[in-house]
């Protein structure tokens, strides 16, 4: 019964924070509608989103979120050191192919944003077959050090939380 | 509200606006397409971010209440930005790069950008066989 009314805990959890924080005000009328819309979005969207990735590991997204916060400002300040004091001709872009070990799209579209937001790399492409990222590096003088903080720091924990 | 909150507010604002207008700048100095799509991806999440702290501060510190419009504010940040990059770097390997001059993704296989029908994996069915050319030709 429980598992009927809430298929996944997490989004009912998501979509009722969202309303709360755009409404801007924690009173029960806002508390009711958003629970409100918290259950009732998901039954609509179901048909639409048919394997949707239930998410058990609440202290692993916890932890993922924080260290990606942390790189983003890393990444900040790095592209704008990079970007004031590096003369170009130093500058040595490169592409990379990163393979994958995540298989579902979720996870892999979670994956390709953290690196468009983390230091000096870009996600571009997705192989045909899904099993490789094409990623473009600001400044990689060693292209396979990139892939190897890729696969450590990100996909590692991903495959974690939706695997 | 007190001094030492405005001083706070101000360096941050500043703080905001100067990694603001290097993010912008990397978009003039930097050499290349790809390179420059590196610059507003980063260097201006952390301007727009400065700019929503110090909002938050303003607010808490002036009129007594927690404004949590920022926080959404930045959630919808990180989920546009990398869109918006992959968009462009897509119409740049379609416009201006060779294949060739990329990483071959694996056997037998090619980047989604260039494979020959568009993408194989659920967004369209595999087409019949004979069916496109042929058709069009008949």
């Amino acid at each position: 019964m429980l598992s009927r009314l809430f298929p996944h805990p997490l989004l009912t959890l998501v979509l009722a924070v969202v309303w709360l924080l755009l409404v801007n005000t924690v009173t029960l009328n806002a508390i009711v509608f958003a629970l409100l819309l918290g259950l009732l979005l998901p039954q609509v969207i179901r048909a639409y989103w048919p394997d949707m990735p239930t998410l058990r590991n609440p202290v692993a997204i916890a932890g993922y979120v924080l260290i990606v916060l942390l790189d983003i400002v890393k990444a900040n300040i790095q592209v704008a050191l990079i970007v004031l004091f590096k003369p170009a001709a130093r500058l040595r872009p490169a592409w990379v192919r990163v393979p994958l070990d995540l298989k579902t799209p979720e996870a892999i579209t979670v994956l390709a944003g953290t690196i468009t937001m983390t230091p000096g790399t870009v996600s571009c492409d997705l192989s045909d077959d899904g099993h490789a990222l094409l990623v473009h590096c600001l400044h990689a003088p060693e292209p396979a050090s990139v892939v190897d903080e890729i696969k450590q720091r990100y996909e590692r924990r991903l495959k974690e939380i939706f695997e | 509200m007190a001094l030492w909150m405005e001083i706070l507010i101000s360096a941050l604002l500043v703080l905001a606006g100067l990694f603001a207008i290097v993010g912008s700048f990397g978009l003039i100095r930097l050499p290349d397409p790809m390179t420059r799509l590196h610059a507003p991806t980063k260097a201006t999440t952390l301007g727009i971010g400065g700019v929503l702290i110090a909002s938050m501060v303003y607010f808490w510190a002036a009129e007594g209440r927690v404004s949590a419009h920022e926080l959404l504010i930045t959630l919808f940040l990180f989920l546009s930005a990398p869109i918006t990059a992959l968009f462009i770097a897509k119409v740049h390997l379609h416009q201006s790069e060779k294949p060739e001059a990329l990483p071959k993704p694996g056997e037998a296989v090619d980047w989604a950008s260039f494979a020959p029908d568009g993408p194989a994996r659920g967004v369209r069915p595999a087409p019949e066989a004979g069916d496109g050319d042929a058709a069009r030709q008949g």
